[in-house]
């Protein structure tokens, strides 16, 4: 926990915005028409961005070669086309477990493979899924999303603008009137007590009471191994969408007198099937989990409990590119970590055996 | 199995539900729908993917209603354009197929396939209706193609209500994407759907019928009718 005590909010923010993801990005093969073929392009993408974003950089080093035609842009890795709506931290943490820098991409312009990402339309689609996405984690910290939706016509474009940029301060200006507060306990008024900085951030941790219980915004990107791997190089490769099991449910906060909620509180609240027992569970209604009873296949009796499944082990969570210890407090991982959507995007890899893996 | 938990007596309640009370009203809506909607295939729960085993999670997943055709005669006047679902079995598949009374009837006429899901959102607390698609050759539609087959009334309730709109966004278990009606408004016209019902009310809302009045409201915007019948049966 001492890791986390030394680093202040205000400095933790601004490590998570100034994070950044080297991109070695080739162009596909089939859309080279000119010899001898262009070089990759070397690009830095922020973390807490999106790789359509980058459309602007890439274009120049491409576009003499590109054969005639409407650009509809997208990235593969190692044949898995990218999902553009993930943010590119998260794709680097979740499919690079050995971070490769640079990290090596494949762009198309052309042949938008419709059938399996959704589609985007530059920009706009961007911007719209970070807005649905913040309305989505005001809805679940505060039941509705009225903060969002009244939101200003100018304080919405210097939000986007800040995202698209980067830049901190203007962010922090305009999403402290959203008053999404952050999830306090005293774990965390200490830290932020400390840097002066972070008095602009206290207007938004007075307005957020201190919360027994509430729900915070999470999308937690599971992937299983049926072995130990050493080191990372070793580590199975995802070259599957259907091998990421991507839980988008918010987590439950129970408080309990003289316990603090850790990280790893939190992950195996959102995973009672490997976890079972854990007593913050997520998905409510705990007794009925508990009990052993039929296995009625196919049976839309609730009365009938699944068996636990046995005990997993969590081999690997990445956050922002880090891995934290899992002991450390989660409102101090969600302050200081979540993304500017208001979402905390957390990767883990799972040990569990051959039966219970996701294929 | 004959649960009435009158579960929302004591404190207003916000029109949503949590996920356990959401597979007890699935189960409930689709032994209903069955009930009164014979011609028709039944909605399915399918435990979701990721809990595939034998001692899965059941309660985690989603109702389906695949195959349905919406078979339309492609009149000139929209207001004369009919709509009739029928159960894709009923129809042949068969890309060669001729001999279908219905579509011989109108050599105008097209046969567009839809699937739909509905998948309980643990954001919004409700459930989401997702749909998809597809010419009988296998095409995926176009939005616009898909507003054409929406009943004439689904536009005015969508223009009308800021709450109802489709959008489009990944399958949250099949990683592929599908139209949704999206969920922001759902549990306000849920509250007050209950609130101005005295009938739905009367006893305190009962959970195992939140489907049925959900369904009664969203099934309008996609055109799939709810038999009078099965909605009686939740003001009694």
């Amino acid at each position: 926990m001492s890791g986390a005590a030394t680093v202040s909010a205000s400095e933790a923010h601004k490590l998570v915005w100034e994070g950044s993801v080297p991109l070695l990005i080739h162009l596909h093969d089939s859309e080279v028409t000119t010899l001898p073929p262009p070089p990759p392009a070397l690009v830095l993408a922020p973390r807490l961005g999106y790789l359509p974003l980058l459309i602007s950089q890439l274009k120049p080093y491409f576009s003499s070669t590109l054969p005639p035609g409407v650009d509809t842009l997208w990235f593969e890795y190692r044949g898995l086309p990218l999902k553009w709506y993930i943010p590119t931290g998260v794709l680097f943490d979740l499919l690079c477990v050995e971070p490769e820098r640079p990290w090596n991409l494949t762009v198309h312009f052309r042949g938008y493979p419709s059938n399996l990402l959704l589609p985007c339309e530059g920009e706009d689609s961007v911007k719209w899924s970070f807005i649905n996405s913040l309305k989505e984690a005001a809805y679940v910290t505060k039941g509705n999303c009225k903060n969002v939706m009244n939101m200003s016509q100018s304080d919405q474009v210097e939000l986007w603008r800040s995202v698209l940029n980067g830049n901190l301060e203007s962010y922090q200006r305009v999403s402290s009137k959203l008053k999404l507060g952050t999830f306090e306990d005293e774990y965390t008024e200490n830290i932020s007590a400390v840097s002066t900085a972070s008095q602009q951030n206290s207007g938004e941790a007075d307005a957020a009471a201190q919360v027994k219980s509430g729900r915070i915004p999470v999308r937690l990107y599971v992937w299983t191994v049926t072995e130990d791997f050493d080191d990372l190089e070793s580590a199975p490769q995802i070259d599957n969408w259907d091998k990421v099991s991507y839980i988008n449910r918010p987590v439950e906060i129970q408080k309990e007198d003289g316990k603090y909620f850790s990280l790893n509180d939190a992950i195996k609240s959102l995973l009672p099937e490997y976890f079972p027992g854990s007593s913050f569970d997520s998905l409510g209604d705990a007794s009925t989990k508990q009990n052993v009873g039929d296995e009625g296949e196919n049976t839309c009796d609730p009365d009938s409990s699944s068996l636990p499944l046995e005990n997993a082990e969590i081999k690997l969570v990445r956050i922002q590119g880090i891995e934290p210890c899992l002991e450390i407090p989660f409102s101090w991982v969600v302050n200081n970590l979540m993304n500017p959507e208001y979402f905390l995007h957390i990767c883990v890899c799972l040990k569990v055996s051959e039966a219970n893996a996701l294929q | 199995m004959d649960q009435k938990e009158s579960v929302r007596d004591i404190t207003p309640w916000d029109g949503t539900l949590s996920s356990s009370d959401f597979f007890s009203a699935a189960c409930a809506f689709s032994e209903k729908w069955k009930r009164f909607n014979a011609s028709v295939p039944p909605w399915l729960w399918v435990p979701s993917r990721k809990h595939h085993l034998l001692s899965s999670h059941k309660e985690e997943g989603y109702l389906s209603l695949e195959g349905m055709c919406l078979i339309k005669s492609s009149e000139e006047q929209e207001s004369c354009r009919s709509q009739t679902w029928k159960e894709e079995s009923s129809i042949s598949q068969e890309e060669e197929a001729v001999d279908n009374a219905t579509l011989v009837q109108s050599s105008c006429d097209e046969v567009n396939h839809y699937d739909f899901h509905i998948v309980y959102s643990p954001s919004y607390r409700v459930p989401v209706l997702y749909f998809r698609s597809y010419h009988s050759d296998g095409q995926p539609l176009q939005f616009g193609e898909i507003e054409k087959d929406l009943p004439d009334h689904s536009a005015k309730i969508r223009s009308e209500s800021k709450w109802t709109f489709i959008t489009q966004e990944e399958h949250p278990y099949l990683n592929r994407p599908w139209y949704k009606l999206h969920p922001c408004g759902t549990s306000e016209w849920m509250k007050l759907l209950f609130l101005g019902d005295t009938a739905l009310n009367k006893n305190g809302f009962v959970i195992e019928h939140y489907l049925v009045s959900w369904f009664s409201v969203i099934g309008q915007v996609v055109g799939l009718k709810i038999p009078l019948g099965m909605l009686e049966t939740v003001s009694c």
